[in-house]
C-alpha cells in the first residue's frame, strides 16, 4: 500500500472541505472496497479523510419515506426491523452481497461507489481505460466471463458489483449528497453511469460529494417481491446475473412492476419500457418470458459471458414468477423454487 | 501485451511516515500503539503487539482468517485501517478464553475436531463467536450462509458447523 495522510472529519462540512480542497484526497467509511484496491495499486489517494465518527447513523422515517443515513453498516441495514418489514427487497439484495463480516464493515454510502471488480481493473499491469484512461480495454477480447452484456462501449465491459444497489434502483431510491456547493438530491437511477467513453467514472458524484443518506420512497413492495443472485458458488460471489423484482397486483393482473438486473452492465440495470409493458397483463410465464426478451434485445456477449444473455432471461422470468407467487427467493436456503 | 505507465505519480512517493498514536481495548486490556496511516489492524496486532494467533491469509478480504471482533462486532483485521479504530475494543482469539477456561467455541472446535491444518480455525472461532452475538442464525443453513466469509481449505466445515451447534447450543455432544 502507498503512504498517505490521515484525518478524521470534525463534521460533513469539514469532510466536504478537506476533499474538495485536494484532488487526490478520498473519504473512507468502512474501507473494505477502497483498502483493497490500495493494496492493489489501484487507488493511490494522498490523503484520507476519515469519515465514521460522524453523525449519519440513523434510520428514520419521514413522511412515509426511509432516510437511512450513510454510515448505517450494509448488516445493520438488512436487518433494521422497518428495513425487513417494509423493504424486504433491500434486506434480501443486502444479505446476498459479501460476508457478514465485509456486511459489518461497510457502509450504505460506501456499497454505492464500490468499483468493479473486473480483474484488469485489478492488475495494474494490464491495460484498462477505467484504471488508467487511453490504455484500451483487456476484458474485451479477454477474459470476460463476469462482464457486462447491455450497455457496454468499446471502452469498457465492466460490471457494477453491488446487490444493494440493484434493490435501490427497483425502489426509486433516492441518494442524498453534500458537496462544496451545497446538498442535492440525487435519484438512483442518475446516480450510476454507464462507460461511454469516459469508463474512470463510475457515477455522477462530484469529486469533494459526499453522500449522506440514502431514501427509500413509501411505495414498499413488501408483498410480491424478489432478489435473485445466480453465482459460482452459493455465498460470498458476485453475481454473474441477479434479479429484483417487484410487483402490485390486482388480482392476476399487474398494476405496477418493477424490474432492475445485476451483473449485467455498468450500472444497474432498469428498462421502463419493460415495466410499462407488464402493465394491465396477467402475472404468468408467457408475460414474463416477452418482458425478458424486451429487457434484453440489445444484448450483446463477448465470448465468454455470452452464456449471460440466456442465464438472465432465465433468471427474469424466475425472480418475476417468485415474485408474482409472494415466494421470494430465500438467502440461506439456496434452492430456487 | 501491452504495459501501462507505471511511472511513479507524486502520491506514489514514500512519504515521510507520520505516525499516530492510538489506544485500544485490546482483550480487556489497555493498549497504547503508534501506527501509520497505512497500518491495518492486522498488522498491528500480529506485528507491533505480538498477537500472532491472528492469521493473515489473502489480505483482501476474501477468506477471513484475520476475523476479529470490533467493538463487538466480526470484521476483517486486514481491511481495517488501525488507526480508524482508535478507542475501539478489539478482541482476538487470545481473548476469548476466561479464568484459564477454553471459550465454549474453543472447547466445541476441540470436540468436533473442527479444523485440519488449523490456519483458518482462529479467524473461524472469532466469526462464531460474532455470529452467536449476533443471533441471526438459526438453522443450519443459516449457519453456513452467515459463516460463509471464512474458507477452509482443508474443508472442515461439516465438523466446524457442528462445533458451532455444539456451542450455540451451550452442550457438550
Amino acid at each position: 500500500m502507498i503512504n498517505f495522510e490521515y484525518a478524521r472529519a470534525r463534521d460533513v462540512s469539514d469532510a466536504v472541505r478537506q476533499v474538495a480542497a485536494n484532488p487526490t484526497a478520498k473519504f473512507i467509511a468502512g474501507g473494505t472496497n477502497i483498502v483493497d484496491l490500495m493494496k492493489a495499486n489501484v487507488e493511490r489517494p494522498s490523503l484520507l479523510i476519515d469519515v465514521t465518527r460522524l453523525p449519519l447513523t440513523r434510520v428514520n422515517g419521514a413522511g412515509g419515506a426511509l432516510r437511512v443515513g450513510a454510515l448505517v453498516p450494509n448488516s445493520d441495514l438488512a436487518y433494521h426491523p422497518e428495513v425487513q418489514q417494509r423493504y424486504p427487497l433491500v434486506a434480501s439484495a443486502v444479505l446476498a452481497g459479501a460476508s457478514q463480516q465485509l456486511r459489518n464493515m461497510a457502509s450504505t454510502g460506501g456499497n454505492l461507489v464500490q468499483r468493479t471488480r473486473c480483474a484488469y481493473f485489478y492488475d495494474v499491469a494490464t491495460p484498462c481505460n477505467k484504471r488508467a484512461p487511453g490504455t484500451g480495454c483487456s476484458a474485451i477480447n479477454g477474459l470476460n466471463r463476469m462482464h457486462a452484456i447491455l450497455g457496454t462501449s468499446d471502452a469498457c465491459i465492466a460490471t457494477h458489483p453491488s446487490d444493494m444497489a440493484v434493490a435501490l434502483l427497483a425502489l426509486d431510491a433516492k441518494v442524498h449528497v453534500t458537496g462544496p456547493s451545497g446538498d442535492r438530491v440525487i435519484p438512483i437511477a442518475e446516480f450510476h453511469r454507464l462507460p461511454g467513453d469516459t469508463p474512470q467514472q463510475d457515477t455522477n458524484l462530484q469529486h469533494g460529494e459526499l453522500i449522506t443518506a440514502i431514501e427509500l420512497p413509501p411505495e414498499e413492495f413488501s408483498k410480491n417481491y424478489s432478489y435473485l443472485k445466480v453465482r459460482d458458488r452459493l455465498s460470498y460471489a458476485f453475481a454473474l446475473v441477479s434479479v429484483a423484482a417487484a410487483l402490485d397486483l390486482d388480482g392476476d393482473r399487474i398494476h405496477v412492476a418493477r424490474l432492475a438486473v445485476g451483473g449485467v452492465a455498468h450500472k444497474p440495470w432498469r428498462d421502463t419500457a419493460v415495466e410499462d409493458s407488464l402493465r394491465g397483463q396477467r402475472a404468468d410465464r408467457a408475460v414474463f418470458t416477452r418482458a425478458a426478451d424486451l429487457l434484453l434485445r440489445d444484448a450483446k456477449g463477448f465470448g465468454h459471458n455470452t452464456f449471460k444473455i440466456g442465464l438472465a432471461h432465465r433468471a427474469i422470468v424466475r425472480t418475476l414468477t417468485q415474485a408474482a407467487n409472494a415466494t421470494p427467493q430465500s438467502q440461506s436456503n439456496k434452492k430456487i423454487q | 501485451m501491452a504495459m501501462t505507465d507505471v511511472t511513479l505519480r507524486p502520491a506514489d512517493r514514500v512519504a515521510t511516515p507520520q505516525k499516530i498514536s492510538i489506544s485500544l481495548l485490546l482483550n480487556g486490556a489497555a493498549a497504547q500503539l503508534e501506527v501509520a496511516p497505512w497500518t491495518t489492524l492486522l498488522d498491528a496486532l500480529r506485528d507491533q503487539l505480538k498477537l500472532t494467533g491472528t492469521k493473515k491469509g489473502c489480505d483482501h478480504g476474501q477468506c477471513g482468517a484475520c476475523t476479529v471482533l470490533v467493538d463487538g462486532r466480526r470484521v476483517n483485521s486486514c481491511l481495517t485501517l488501525a488507526v480508524m479504530k482508535d478507542g475501539a475494543e478489539v478482541t482476538t482469539i487470545e481473548g476469548l478464553a476466561k479464568n484459564g477456561q477454553l471459550h465454549p467455541l474453543q472447547q466445541a472446535f476441540i470436540d468436533h475436531d473442527a479444523f485440519q491444518c488449523g490456519y483458518c480455525t482462529p479467524g473461524q472461532i472469532c466469526s462464531a463467536a460474532g455470529l452467536m452475538a449476533e443471533g441471526k442464525a438459526r438453522t443450519d443453513d443459516e449457519i453456513r450462509e452467515l459463516m460463509s466469509g471464512n474458507i477452509c481449505r482443508c474443508g472442515a466445515y461439516p465438523n466446524i458447523l457442528a462445533a458451532i451447534k455444539q456451542a450455540m447450543n451451550g452442550d457438550r455432544s
